[in-house]
């Protein structure tokens, strides 16, 4: 088949590797009918995941239809199903699949050993995420294995096309999952860092949740204007004013009950402390530039929430805790568990309160994925999301 | 934590940074506080790279390098084990100061009884213990084990169930005379609050001289504790999950970045 690999940092390529077959009894395999670039992928893209190979198949936002099932997934998923499929890999049984936390799995990477050296714990496995999340080969294929799969997919009804679907397996629940664990109440005023795909669901979700305000920052035209005209988010571009008092003119002195960051540890920015983290980044000193996160302490309100769904891997440096303590902020993170959303919101979809498909500015095909990368990387040709078709 | 100070002590690598940072960023008196503390401030930013730059250096390239390392399979050595104070090669040189010892606990999420059974079938244990090639039941008690070792060898002993408490205990010995003398128990409890069980499993080999003795020790200087760690962690999959996950093989026919 035809899969979109890694090659190095900054190299895809579309190649020919081994169609993919079942491994376990609760395995299945689809054949990919839409898949997209997600944030996350230009951190592999950037090299900046260790433990990538090359050749490693990329990609795990995907959905597709149901061509193969093991014999223990037979219950739950039969060919010939159309299936959207969680990013995060989850077998359903442990104690932290049961809790909902099913990013968390305990039992889904198969190099648990590895990151439990880096982190003292394991995390679960992810598709097309590196040796460290579990070495499984990702979705932006042909064809993929979906391990776990009775439990990891959703159905989707006839009458919504791919599109709308698609972004149930991460962006959208990552978004959600962003905005209720920051406890978003009717009448608060939230700000979000990063106007990305993410953000955009970000602010989606604060509106759902009853915030009476979502202020969105960044830094590129046609994002911010997405997160104005789809959202109804009020914005600041962070190149051309100070963040911290356009926050504080719009929130009457007080500062944002609640500050999203959807940027994660490659922020931009030209502060002293931004040119800091390149320095300390380009001598590998540290692995994340907590930019934005150190701006989210200066400006949130005293009391307020901190929720980050960007990621950061490794270190950070220079991290005002004693600003975060003097302010008394609360704060939540990490990974989605998308399993316990995506029956929720594709309610929402079916209900036509909102139809995910608008992030997407970009259509290609899967051969090339490679200028795909390109122009989502470099922000180029107003490029917000890219969908591959296989 | 104890272990680990005396092991930083014993290596005489104080925390480096710590101690110069202290030092060098100490307010010089009290007049001027705001400044000093600005200065200081600064001086985190600059001063403090090379000030950290010790102990960073050391676990950024555990992250970036380590990580490549840890899966190359060297499951022996890991820095990042080491700059931790972890020894995962904690075998007690016990019992009467020869053979290897391990024990070593987990939480499973399912109830003592279905633990037992699958346990107490000793047939099924090499589904879970990576070095042992078979076990063959012989009598409600005995058992013929089989084990691999180094250079495509296997040794082979024969075992009985010395203890069994259903749902709470299993404990098995090699017999008199075996080439190799080893012991195991699991233990089974429910937690006091909260679902599930937690197992607890010891195992010691108490090799005899010999060649024999030389390629055991051989196969159980690679960490008998963290294999004991890995063979739970299976355990546990099989019992929660129903199966151990897979990544795709594709994916490891090539060169490491
Ligand atoms: N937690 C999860 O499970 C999860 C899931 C998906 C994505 N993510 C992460 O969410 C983040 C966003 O993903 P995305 O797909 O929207 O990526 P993206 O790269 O398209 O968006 C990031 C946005 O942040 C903006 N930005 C950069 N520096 C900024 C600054 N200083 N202030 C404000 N904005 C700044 C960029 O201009 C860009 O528009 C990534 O880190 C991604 O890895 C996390
Ligand atoms: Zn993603
Ligand atoms: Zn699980």
């Amino acid at each position: 088949m035809r899969a979109v690999c890694w090659q190095g940092k900054r190299q895809i390529e579309v190649r020919n590797v081994p169609d993919p077959e079942i491994l376990n009894p609760r395995d299945a395999v689809i054949r990919v009918t839409r898949t997209a670039i997600c944030g996350s992928d230009l951190h592999l893209y950037q090299g900046r995941i260790p433990t990538m190979r090359r050749g490693d198949v990329l990609g795990h936002e995907f959905m597709g239809e149901v061509i193969e099932v093991g014999a223990e997934a037979k219950h739950a998923l039969s060919v010939g199903e159309r299936i959207v499929v969680p990013f995060n890999i989850a077998c359903g049984g442990c104690f932290f699949c049961e809790h909902e936390l099913f990013s968390l799995c305990d039992n889904s990477n198969p190099n648990a050993d590895m990151v439990e050296a880096l982190y003292g714990d394991c995390p679960s496995g992810l598709f097309g995420y590196s040796h460290l999340f579990g070495g499984y080969a990702g979705g932006q294929a042909e064809y993929v294995r979906i391990p776990f799969a009775d439990v990891g997919h959703l159905k989707v009804p006839d009458e919504l096309d791919d599109e709308q679907a698609l972004f149930l397996s991460d962006i959208f629940p990552t978004g959600f999952m962003a905005a209720e664990q920051a406890g978003i109440s009717p009448g608060d005023t939230v700000a979000v860092w990063g106007c990305g795909p993410v953000g955009q669901f970000v602010i989606w979700s604060a509106y759902k949740l009853g915030a009476a305000k979502v202020i969105a920052i960044d830094r590129i035209g046609e994002r911010l204007q997405m997160a104005r005209e789809r959202g109804g988010a009020e914005t600041i571009n962070y190149e051309a004013t100070s963040v911290y008092d356009e926050l504080r003119e719009k929130t009457a002195g007080r500062g944002p009950d609640v500050c999203i960051d959807a940027v994660g540890g490659e922020a931009h920015g030209h502060s002293v402390d931004a040119w800091y983290d390149y320095a300390k980044e380009k001598l590998m000193l540290e692995t994340d530039r907590a930019h934005v996160l150190r701006q989210i302490l200066h400006c949130c309100r005293k009391g307020g929430r901190v929720s980050i769904p960007g990621v950061y891997g490794g270190f950070i440096d220079k991290f005002p805790l004693g600003m975060a303590f003097g302010k008394g902020l609360q704060f939540t993170m990490g990974q989605t568990h998308t399993h316990r959303y995506m029956k929720r919101l594709l309610q929402f979809v079916v209900d036509h309160e909102v139809d995910p498909s608008f992030v997407i500015t970009h259509r290609l095909p899967l051969e090339e994925a490679p200028e795909a990368y390109r122009l989502f990387n470099d922000k180029k040709d107003d490029c917000i999301k890219v969908v591959l078709e296989p | 934590m104890e272990e680990q100070a005396k092991k930083i002590a014993a290596s005489g690598k104080n925390p480096p940074s710590r101690g110069s940072f202290g030092r060098r960023h100490q307010p010089t008196g009290s007049q001027g506080q705001n400044v000093a503390q600005i200065e200081q401030w600064s001086s985190l930013a600059l001063g403090g790279l090379l000030a950290f730059r010790g102990l960073r250096k050391g676990s950024l390239l555990s992250l970036a390098v380590g990580a490549g390392l840890l899966y190359r399979g060297t499951t022996g050595s890991c820095p990042l084990y080491e700059r931790f104070g972890i020894d995962t090669r904690r075998e007690s040189f016990g019992t009467g100061g020869r053979g290897h010892h391990a024990s070593k606990s987990i939480h499973i999420n399912r109830p003592p009884e279905q633990l037992y059974a699958f346990w107490r079938n000793l047939e099924n244990l090499p589904r879970v213990m990576s070095h042992i090639e078979s076990v063959t039941s012989l009598d409600d008690k005995r058992s013929l084990w089989v084990a691999r070792v180094p250079f495509a060898d296997t040794i082979e002993w024969e075992a009985e169930v010395t203890t069994e408490r259903p749902n709470e205990l299993i404990a098995w010995r090699s017999r008199p005379g075996s080439e190799l003398d080893c012991e195991g128990a699991v233990r089974f409890r429910s937690p006091a609050f909260g679902e599930g069980t937690e197992v607890f499993v010891s195992m010691s080999y108490l090799p005899p001289g010999g060649t024999i003795a030389a390629k055991v020790l051989k196969m159980f200087r690679s960490g008998l504790q963290q294999q004991l760690q890995e063979d739970l962690r299976g355990f546990k999959q099989l019992m929660e999950a129903g199966e151990r996950p897979r990544s795709d093989p594709e994916q490891s026919m090539q060169v490491l970045q």
